[in-house]
């Protein structure tokens, strides 16, 4: 059972549940305790030695169902003789132990043969989907196809009836051995190999440039929003709780004074000092305009998952006007909450003067020097007046200015980019555009110009 | 606690409806001497599970809440610096006359060794509800409550109470538990422990329950309550559940519900009837407004 067990594991780390050391022994003790008799109790208790969040329960769940199902052979039963007992074997097969499985039609141990070729020819070590016919074609060799083939050669030779009575059962029993060796190392593929291509594609796909030509492939589309929520948790779980934090081994005087007047000045109730901790202030700013459209997705999604990381926050967005975007990021899912804003005000031509003087008359109140402004757009204006005076009243009432640039560096002001005008007046400029520089940056900026 | 089944039958019989999956985790938590770590959403009797433990054992149980801010003078023990200071006004009394007769510095310092020291000693130690339960000699269950909510720096100093059963004060030496406690940590996922907290811990998440299990809980939580009146509010309950709402409603609150309709002398739902007392189910105002409107077809639904 230990070599199961090993294999178990194995599957459950390949299907991204962690499975510590300590833990592989809790599973273990657990199966000492419980037996394996029950199924159902058997998993019950692994499942809670092994899986502790409810995402890796599910996980352990479809694992565990794959790793233990073990289908019954599809096999034709054996014909009758006449008198009802099983015809006797012919002798030709005498010296193949598969030949005889296979006429009689005896799935049990064909099931555990299977098993035991399995192990021999290191199945559970696959790692790539190109690897399936070989190992499917070197566990069939471990369970000795190669006799069975001769035999069906041998039998050819002769014409009599009976041999050729022989011969059709055998190929019909190697095809269906053939097919459930299939299935089986499909099924090993898919408990210990699957995972391992799909962390690939979302590792390519953090790093791949978002604003690239085409923008982002429909079906890598929900893997992106799926990892950006991924993210956004991550952040959440840092940054979002501690409003005092403790320090010890500092001494508040003032307030321990004033609390040793009721035990007539002694110093019984020593007070400590803390810090308050302040909530990260956020106004974000997002480009949806023509000239960034491939990036305007990618820029609302990082707008979105902001704003489940941060509990205040401001969104606006723009192209030739402003708009606060609020409210459709609060009560929308992220598809829809970004159709709706691409729908309401995207794609039109870009005008950053315009949109900033609509920012100043309507908005600038909410700047004040707790605030962090991010700036998301390609500072591209159309030639039209980027209003620098106004970007700069409000960098000088903010805390911090952020820039994220979806092109890169060697883009800015180049054609009607006024990004090294603006540039000026930020704190941070940074080019952004992909996933993984994304949470990079949101983390930087957490950090360093969000007060805490 | 001699198998599951025994065990769902135990929990029964001093009121909580366990599931399998629930009976199974608490059957390893006990064999094993390992803390249980009990996730799900608000109300879904993750408490409770912990209080019908103690009920069934006959243990006491002994509860920690969690907070922002928790540190170990308010969860493990501290000194009583009142008692403390007192002692040291009496010792100043007393030290005079004893060292009175003492030639010199050195026989006095020599005299001053030789008196016990009880400063830092057990009498001065106030024990707070870890170190209570560890020095409960026949157990107990040890419950602490929305670890969650506590900040990291206090799950890392809980590690060495789950994992060995012990504390150190750096100025007594270890204090072991003669039996170890039986641990419930509960957690709303506020925010994700740590991997070392949930490697020490059986992991057991508590979903929503189905139809049968939730009419079972009500049954046993709401005696006297109609059959049929119970099927259908259980049916009404699972409905909400599918539509997506802020919060929906969990098991506490169907119990509640279910309390609410006797006390309003109901018989079966109708739409006046839940309409009135759909403040006890939902709890947003946006919620309520939301199901208002449908309530006619959400009853209409043929009952699972």
């Amino acid at each position: 059972m230990q070599g199961a067990m090993e294999d178990f594991l194995r599957a459950l780390r390949a299907a991204d549940v962690k499975v510590s050391p300590v833990e592989a022994i809790d599973a273990h003790l657990t199966v000492a305790m419980v037996g394996f008799a029950d199924r159902e109790l058997f998993k019950d208790a692994l499942c809670a030695t092994l899986a502790k969040t409810a995402d890796e329960v599910d996980r352990f769940d479809e694992t565990f169902e794959t790793f233990f199902a073990r289908e019954t052979f599809q096999m034709e039963p054996p014909p009758q003789g006449a008198d009802g007992e099983p015809e006797a074997m012919p002798p030709e097969v005498a010296g193949s132990e598969l030949a005889q499985m296979l006429l009689n039609g005896d799935v049990s141990a064909l099931a555990q043969a299977m098993e035991a070729a399995a192990e021999r020819a290191q199945v559970s070590s696959i790692r790539l989907s190109t690897q399936r016919s070989r190992l499917t074609r070197k566990m069939l060799e471990e369970m000795g196809l190669a006799e069975i083939e001769q035999i069906i050669a041998a039998a050819k030779k002769l014409e009599d009836a009976r041999s050729q009575a022989l011969v059709g059962r055998l190929e019909a029993g190697k095809k269906a051995l053939t097919e459930e060796a299939q299935r089986y190392v499909d099924r090993q593929h898919e408990l210990y190999a699957s995972e391992s291509g799909k962390n690939l594609r979302e590792e390519l796909l953090a790093r791949k440039a978002l604003n690239a030509e085409g923008g982002i492939d429909p079906q890598d589309l929900a893997m992106m929003q799926a990892l950006v929520k991924k993210m956004a948790k991550r952040l959440a779980d840092r940054y979002s709780r501690r409003r005092n934090r403790a320090r010890r081994g500092h001494l508040d005087v003032r307030r321990t004074l004033r609390r040793s007047m009721a035990y007539g000045g002694l110093p019984f109730e020593i007070v400590w000092k803390t810090q308050k901790v302040e909530k990260p202030n956020i106004v974000a700013i997002c480009d949806v305009s023509k000239s960034v459209a491939a990036a305007a997705q990618f820029l609302l999604t990082f707008l979105y998952s902001l704003n489940e990381v941060v509990d205040r926050m401001e969104a606006f967005a723009f192209s030739g006007r402003m708009i606060s975007v609020n409210d459709l990021l609060d009560d929308n899912k992220v598809e829809t909450a970004i159709l709706e804003v691409l729908k309401k005000i995207g794609f039109q031509q870009t005008d950053y003067g315009k949109s900033l003087e609509d920012f100043c008359e309507q908005h600038l109140d909410q700047i004040d020097r707790h605030t962090t402004v991010i700036f998301l757009g390609d500072a591209r204006s159309n030639y039209a007046d980027p209003r620098i005076d106004l970007f700069a009243t409000i960098q000088k009432r903010c805390r911090a200015m952020i820039w994220l640039n979806p092109e890169p560096e060697s883009y800015w002001g180049q054609g009607d980019s006024v990004m090294h005008r603006y540039e000026r007046f930020c704190h941070v400029a940074k080019p952004c555009n992909t996933l993984a520089q994304l949470e990079r940056i949101i983390e930087d900026v957490l950090r360093t110009y969000v007060p805490h | 606690m001699s198998s599951v089944d025994a065990l769902i039958e135990g929990l029964a019989g001093v009121g909580y409806i366990a599931s399998r999956r629930i009976a199974t985790a608490l059957y390893m938590a006990v064999h094993l001497q390992k803390p249980i770590l009990v996730e799900g959403s608000a109300g879904v009797g993750k408490t409770e599970l912990a209080l019908s433990t103690a009920a069934l054992l006959g243990l006491p149980l002994i509860r920690m809440q969690c907070y922002e801010g928790l540190d170990e003078s308010k969860a493990l023990y501290e000194w009583k610096y009142g008692k403390q200071l007192l002692y040291t006004q009496i010792l100043k009394d007393r030290m005079g006359a004893q060292l009175a007769d003492a030639v010199d510095m050195d026989a006095a310092m020599d005299r001053l060794h030789g008196m016990g020291d009880l400063f830092f000693s057990e009498p001065f130690l106030e024990p707070r509800p870890l170190m209570k339960a560890l020095q409960e000699d026949d157990g107990c269950v040890l419950l602490i409550d929305e670890i969650d909510k506590s900040d990291e720096a206090f799950e890392a100093f809980l590690l060495e109470v789950l994992s060995a059963y012990q504390v150190s004060i750096p100025e007594l030496g270890v204090l072991k538990a003669k039996t170890p406690p039986i641990v419930f940590l509960t957690s709303n996922n506020v925010r994700d422990l740590g991997d070392a907290l949930k490697r020490r811990c059986l992991h057991l998440h508590i979903p929503l329950p189905d139809a049968a299990l939730e009419r079972k809980i009500v049954a046993s939580r709401v005696p006297g309550i109609e059959a049929k009146l119970t099927h259908e509010l259980v049916a009404f309950v699972q409905s909400l559940r599918t539509l997506d709402l802020r919060k929906s409603p969990s098991i506490s609150e169907t119990v509640d519900w279910a309390r609410a309709l006797i006390l309003l002398n109901a018989e079966s739902l109708d739409g006046e009837v839940v309409r009135d007392s759909l403040n006890v189910l939902l709890k947003f105002e946006q919620d309520i407004a939301a199901v208002e409107p449908q309530i006619v077809e959400l009853i209409r639904r043929p009952l699972v």
